[in-house]
């Protein structure tokens, strides 16, 4: 490619090195709360991701798009994650297996191996004038090493819904044409999720009076 | 009725009986529920011989070519069955079945019914990503849905890995279409002829990617090993109707996902590469499950590990690019489909006879059940791969389209594996089936095992479940001993449409 990336190009890559860094926050974030506002805000990045290709790349239906984001990722879901929280009404520290900077070793590791390895495979093209793949490879796989370490139901669902938004980047920049009516019923599914996802944490909530995973051994074999 | 109008009667019917049921009572869903399965099936029969003329379209959205209708008759057959099943099974819940539990149960398999169905007849890959994900919310509370401690372990272990193997598998779906931009332009839609169309000439390097993360993704919901963990845990302890319809139809539904992401890479790099990625899946599979199948005590479990054999065996099959291999890879799907949910709806008869999945405490299960007893030996049997049952057939298909290439050594290796998974099943069967009866009154001192083993009386649970075993195993014999010519010309079609060497 060479020469200087264009506007579009570096506003995008900010935005989606931004995503990851946050990811990298909530690794780390020792409350459960935190953690949860820091995905709000990480949704909220997504949000203004999609303002920014829709007005660059003149694609009107993420207007719509980026409004539907915003009001599920960045109120619904944080909404009622945390008022199921307030229920609960105990272990409000997250329980990671190991110390924190361990962790965040681990992730550094991760996200650059699948950043190197998405980069070595020389997708670029007219479309795809950024490394915003790769950086959404890291984003997905340093959410996997949060839902390993992390042993509470809530970091684990976060932890899903966050991967989710390293998808949603890839989407939003790689593949920015994909019809509205499918980009819709991504969402309209994550939002079923939540649900599913909510009731399931009663449930376990409601019969081991708990939120950590840390019993949750005994089916084996 | 035209092929369209069968078509969209096939997609709009379950989700309005669902809506229905929910509102119900169940003694009217019971029947509501076996007639709208049976209906399903029909009208899914009735595509097979028009979609051997052409491929049927409706608008953008729907689409059915003989691929999409073998794993729409398999899903729409374990449709009927379940739900005659059901009927059996959810009448045994003493002070259920009349409860909120039992609307629930109904409202939640037909819809899980419904996204299985539709999941074949959407026109792209990103619809079809859709409707597998609706399938994980659904049956994940279906599986939670007794509400016990290990009901909500399994749950969320599968709603978390199943949730993450979708999210890999959108991650396919958009580098997929990202492949399509270089020759559509930014803005297409991701429907099959499209894609087929233009397969030549993607970038190969974006289709490698896309291939793999979606075996991967689409992979954990299908049970592939190193993937599957979820799939033992979830099979368990879900209730009995909803594991038979998990095991027996989903995990098919998603091997359906990776054969139309198949089709566009073979087009794009060949064959090679995308046969390579499902034999090493398909290997792994293979020979983990056969291992734990040797040492499984809990029924279900057991049934469980023997899907992750079977799935094993598609990829396998799938593996040999040959079509004959192919055509038996088909033909097992509905062989697969029709055994494993006769076994689980046995294994429902068991479990209610003798109140316990362990297996080292149910004896002499063929004198306890006289007519489900046999028909559970005949399901375990042919799910081992012996004949006259469907399964022998599409194993004996597999098998020789491997060993057309006579140096390569997949064959055998899963020729001893199958071998292995035999000896597992049929330790199962002579334990528990047809070891000696310990009802009092019947040969006390020949009893063997432990001695927590629970005494029952004989006679049925219940004469819905005989029904729908002997359906399955009907079935089988059909596939097993001879083919109904369309149904065979219909393998042949979906064979050539997955390409490979004659």
């Amino acid at each position: 490619m060479g020469g200087v990336p264009s506007t579009y190009a570096g506003t995008t890559d900010v935005l989606t090195l931004l995503v990851l860094l946050t990811e990298f926050a909530m690794l780390r974030a020792p409350l459960l709360r935190s953690q949860i506002r820091l995905y709000a805000f990480q949704s909220l990045v997504v949000t203004v991701l999609a303002i920014v290709v829709a007005a660059s790349r003149h694609v009107p239906e993420l207007y719509a798009l980026a409004a539907v984001t915003f009001v599920l990722k960045v109120v619904l879901v944080p909404g009622l994650v945390l008022r199921l929280m307030r229920k609960a009404d105990t272990d409000l520290a997250g329980s990671s297996v190991l110390g924190v900077a361990s962790m965040i070793m681990i992730a550094i590791l991760v996200s650059v191996f699948g950043f190197v390895t998405v980069t070595t495979l020389h997708l670029h093209s007219d479309v795809l004038p950024t490394p915003t793949l790769a950086i959404s490879v890291a984003i997905v796989l340093v959410a996997f090493v949060l839902i390993i370490l992390r042993q509470d139901v809530v970091s684990q669902a976060v932890g899903f819904f966050s991967l989710e938004n390293g998808v949603d980047v890839a989407s939003l920049v790689v593949a920015a044409g994909l019809p509205l009516v499918v980009d819709v019923a991504f969402l309209f599914d994550l939002l079923v999720a939540v649900v599913v996802f909510g009731v399931i944490m009663r449930v376990h909530h409601g019969r081991s009076n708990t939120l950590s995973t840390h019993d949750m051994d005994r089916l084996r074999g | 009725m035209t092929a369209s109008s069968v078509l969209v009667a096939i997609v709009i019917v379950p989700f309005v009986v669902s809506v229905a049921t929910f509102f119900l009572p169940v003694r009217m869903s019971k029947p509501l529920t076996v007639a709208t399965g049976i209906a399903v099936f029909v009208l899914s029969a009735a595509l097979v011989p028009r979609v051997l003329r052409a491929p049927i379209r409706v608008g953008g959205t729907l689409q059915a070519d003989a691929l999409s209708v073998v794993f729409l008759v398999a899903t729409a057959f374990l449709y009927a069955t379940t739900a005659i099943f059901a009927a059996g099974y959810l009448h045994l819940e003493a002070g259920r079945s009349g409860t909120r539990y039992g609307r629930l149960f109904y409202s939640g398999i037909n819809l899980f019914c419904w996204a299985m169905v539709v999941a074949p007849v959407v026109n792209g890959i990103a619809l079809l990503w859709v409707a597998i994900e609706i399938t994980t919310v659904i049956s994940a509370l279906l599986v939670a849905i007794d509400d016990t401690e290990a009901a909500s372990e399994a749950a969320w272990k599968y709603v978390l890995l199943a949730s993450l193997g979708l999210g890999i598998a959108l991650l396919a779906t958009i580098v997929m279409y990202y492949a399509g931009t270089a020759t559509f332009g930014p803005a297409y839609n991701l429907s099959y002829a499209k894609l087929l169309a233009g397969a030549h000439h993607f970038p190969p390097a974006a289709v490698r990617l896309a291939f793999v993360l979606a075996v991967l993704g689409f992979g954990t919901k299908m049970g592939l090993v190193p993937v599957h963990t979820w799939l033992p845990d979830a099979h368990s302890e879900a209730p009995t109707p909803v594991s038979a319809l998990l095991s027996a139809a989903l995990l098919a539904i998603c091997f359906y996902a990776i054969l139309r992401f198949y089709q566009v890479t073979e087009r794009t790099v060949g064959s090679t590469y995308p046969r390579d990625v499902l034999l090493v899946f398909g290997v792994a599979s293979l020979l983990l499950a056969a291992l734990y199948l040797l040492r499984q005590r809990d029924l279900k479990r057991l049934l469980a590990y023997s899907s992750v054999e079977h799935m094993g065996i598609l990829a396998i099959g799938m593996s040999f690019g040959v079509q004959l291999a192919t055509i038996g890879v088909l033909l097992h799907v509905l062989s697969h489909a029709a055994a494993k949910g006769t076994a689980f709806f046995g294994s429902g008869s068991i479990v209610r006879k003798f109140g316990t999945k362990d297996m080292g405490r149910i004896r002499g299960g063929i004198g306890a059940l006289p007519w489900s007893g046999p028909l559970i030996v005949a399901a375990i049997l042919a799910l081992s791969a012996m004949p006259p049952f469907g399964i022998f057939r599409s194993e004996f298909l597999i098998v020789s389209g491997g060993l057309s290439d006579p140096h390569d050594a997949v064959a055998a290796i899963l020729i001893v594996l199958v071998t292995i998974a035999f000896f597992g099943l049929s330790w199962f069967t002579s334990q528990t089936m047809l070891s000696p009866d310990p009802r009092p009154g019947g040969t006390p001192d020949k009893v063997v095992g432990t001695p927590d083993q629970v005494v029952v009386t004989r006679g049925e649970p219940s004469v819905w479940i005989v029904v729908a075993m002997v359906i399955g195993l009907g079935a089988l014999l059909v596939l097993g001993v001879h083919l109904p010519s369309q149904l065979s010309q219909l393998l042949d079609q979906a064979a050539r449409e997955l390409g490979g060497r004659r």
